[in-house]
């Protein structure tokens, strides 16, 4: 402090400015992330999914769906491990984000190929001992997916 | 120095973190706002209002869709082309859709003596539906009552004014003027008041023929005095509203009555047993001297006995889907092929790559018209033979079981012919249809040579 202060009074000026600019970033920063429930997709809740309106019939389709007991949404969509979990969040949060604000995304949205494998492994976290033996024979291509048939037991 | 520079480069680049953040800030904000309002009423729409263009400013987005029905664009198997041509004084238009007939000269001689002969284009958009009907050749070469209307404009308004607040009476009218008389009280093609109450913005029906003749249907079925307009579900308002006008229907007598052929049923052997009982005739076919039937676009008949309709799936749910306009859901007013939007028409229900669910519904409709080329001639080759016995001085009598036959074969495939989905809409109906108009024809041409027919 001594030697900015000391250095120039111009210096000192600029050092004010970033001050106040950090502030304001700081400021605005909380305030959005706040509004637009930005804590919510810390969680595990799936209402977080329908803070904004494109999720709605994924979530409906949820509600009254096999799984609606025993798994959340992020049971299927998300990697088990603190670490692997957070980072898919942030990625796909991302993603998601970065579509409905530009807009470009297609009406009846559709799943990336990365999502779909990861919740196609998130079958075998509750139902790894049942298909076990299902997988072992296939050839690397056209192995059976879970999801190939059983498409509808998240959300129709 | 140099930490000025670094303070600087912080300055900047922490203030345009801060306006980007502002940015999202606001674009949020509005996201939320627009889940919130609907539609903003800024104009009174009356029972009377029929100009589009006001309705357009209470619904913005629908009624933006709605204009793009200008559009001509092709699918594999229909949708239309624009082609130029040099406009005339009777006929002011300077694009118009290709001629089916060139297309298919089979159909030249399936209408022969009829107006279609003349003149049959691929239909364009809604936006068209007026000035195609009132410029096309049929016009000249035949007097139109203006029962033609009831289809070819939102004569909703004309018909109450017409009647004095009487629908019906309005109707009964309009149908009986000529069709100049009539084209004079109408200036819109199909718009809003056409299928929404101005009120509630709720679907209703409009046209008394299609109140009449689904009355007649329910009637069959053993439902008394139906009024679709308090008894129909929301679900299936979605597709009667479509059903006013996609239809087979006949000129019912000389006050020129538009019916619905439908009191025996909506399959197309109901319309055809129910056409038999009257005896009526569209025309009485210049080669053969049958008394023959114009098959006209059943779009609505043949949805009807498809695996769509029996799964619940409207018209609208195809033909104009939800889309989303920023954070607000609203149905497509842009009527078109779903095939020109199978993600919205499409991958709601059917979660299958595009392209696969195309290939999926070109494979049917091709399929559909190998058998409809097939069965096309059959029918001509039925009326050459039927043409050649009386020009060789066969008797009325001895004509009259393969004129019959022409009958029903050439309404048959009309019907899959004039039906706009090239079998989609029921596939399996569409070749039963086809495969039962290459036998009548064959068995016309049986009848010819004196050999006993198998005919039901």
């Amino acid at each position: 402090m001594n030697e900015l202060g000391g250095a120039s009074p111009q210096l000192s000026i600029l050092l004010w400015a970033v001050t106040l600019a950090i502030g304001l970033l700081i400021g605005v920063g909380i305030y959005t992330f706040v509004y637009a429930r930005g804590g919510s997709y810390l969680t595990d809740r799936p209402d977080a999914c329908i803070n904004c309106h494109v999720m709605r019939e994924q979530y409906a389709g949820w509600i009254k769906g096999s799984h609606r007991s025993v798994a959340v949404c992020n049971d299927c969509h998300t990697p088990d491990g603190l670490i692997d979990k957070y980072a898919a969040k942030a990625m796909y949060g991302f993603l998601h984000a970065y579509a409905f604000t530009t807009g470009r995304f297609p009406d009846e949205i559709q799943i990336t190929p990365h999502m779909h494998a990861l919740t196609e492994r998130s079958c075998l976290k509750c139902h790894a001992p049942i298909v076990e033996a299902m997988t072992v024979t296939g050839a690397p291509h056209n192995t059976p997916t879970c999801l190939r048939c059983h498409s509808d037991v998240g959300h129709q | 120095m140099n930490q000025k520079r670094r303070l600087l480069v912080a300055l900047v680049l922490t203030t345009a973190a801060t306006i980007a953040l502002a940015a999202l800030l606001v674009n949020v904000f509005q996201r939320k706002q627009e889940e919130k309002q609907v539609f903003f009423r800024v104009v009174e729409l009356t029972d009377d209002t029929d100009d589009p263009a006001v309705w357009g400013k209470n619904f913005p987005f629908q009624y933006d869709a709605y204009t793009r029905t200008v559009d001509q664009v092709r699918t594999r198997f229909g949708g239309s082309e624009a082609i130029p041509r040099t406009p005339t004084k009777a006929d002011p238009r300077s694009v118009v859709a290709q001629s089916k007939l060139e297309e298919d000269p089979r159909l030249k001689t399936m209408w022969a003596g009829y107006a279609f002969a003349h003149d049959f284009r691929e239909e364009r958009g809604h936006a068209y539906m007026l000035e195609d009907q009132t410029f096309t050749q049929r016009q000249i070469v035949a007097k139109q009552p203006g029962t033609c209307l009831q289809c070819h404009s939102s004569v909703y308004t004309a018909m109450k004014k017409l009647g004095d607040g009487n629908l019906l009476k309005g109707f009964e009218q309009i149908n009986r003027m000529p069709y100049d008389q009539a084209r004079a009280l109408v200036t819109h093609s199909v718009t809003c008041i056409d299928c929404h109450a101005p009120d509630t913005m709720q679907l209703r029906i409009t046209r008394p023929a299609f109140i009449e003749g689904l009355r007649a249907l329910k009637e069959h079925e053993g439902v008394k005095n139906y009024d679709v307009n308090t008894m129909a579900t929301r679900q299936e308002m979605r597709s009667f509203v479509c059903g006013q006008c996609h239809v087979e229907y006949y000129f019912k007598g000389p006050e020129k009555r538009l019916v619905y052929p439908w009191a025996k049923g909506l399959r197309v052997d109901d319309m055809l047993a129910y056409y038999e009982e009257t005896q009526f005739k569209d025309w009485t076919h210049a080669e053969t001297g049958a008394s023959v039937l114009k098959a006209q676009h059943p779009e609505f008949e043949m949805w009807n006995q498809g695996i769509h309709a029996r799964s619940g799936v409207a018209c609208a749910d195809c033909h104009m889907p939800y889309k989303r306009e920023g954070a607000m859901k609203i149905s497509d007013h842009h009527v078109r092929s779903p095939l020109l939007n199978i993600n919205r028409a499409c991958q709601t229900c059917h979660k299958w790559p595009e392209a696969e669910l195309k290939d999926r519904v070109e494979t049917i409709q091709h399929r559909t018209f190998e058998l409809r080329n097939r069965a096309m001639d059959a029918i001509v080759a039925l009326i050459h033979d039927l043409a050649a016995a009386r020009k060789g001085g066969r008797s009325d009598d001895a004509l009259a079981p393969a004129r019959g036959l022409q009958r029903k074969a050439q309404f048959m495939v009309d019907f899959v012919e004039a039906e706009n989905s090239m079998g989609f809409h029921a596939p399996q109906e569409a070749a039963r249809i086809l495969g039962e108009a290459i036998d009548y024809a064959r068995q016309g041409q049986l009848a010819l040579r004196g050999e006993p027919t198998l005919s039901r």
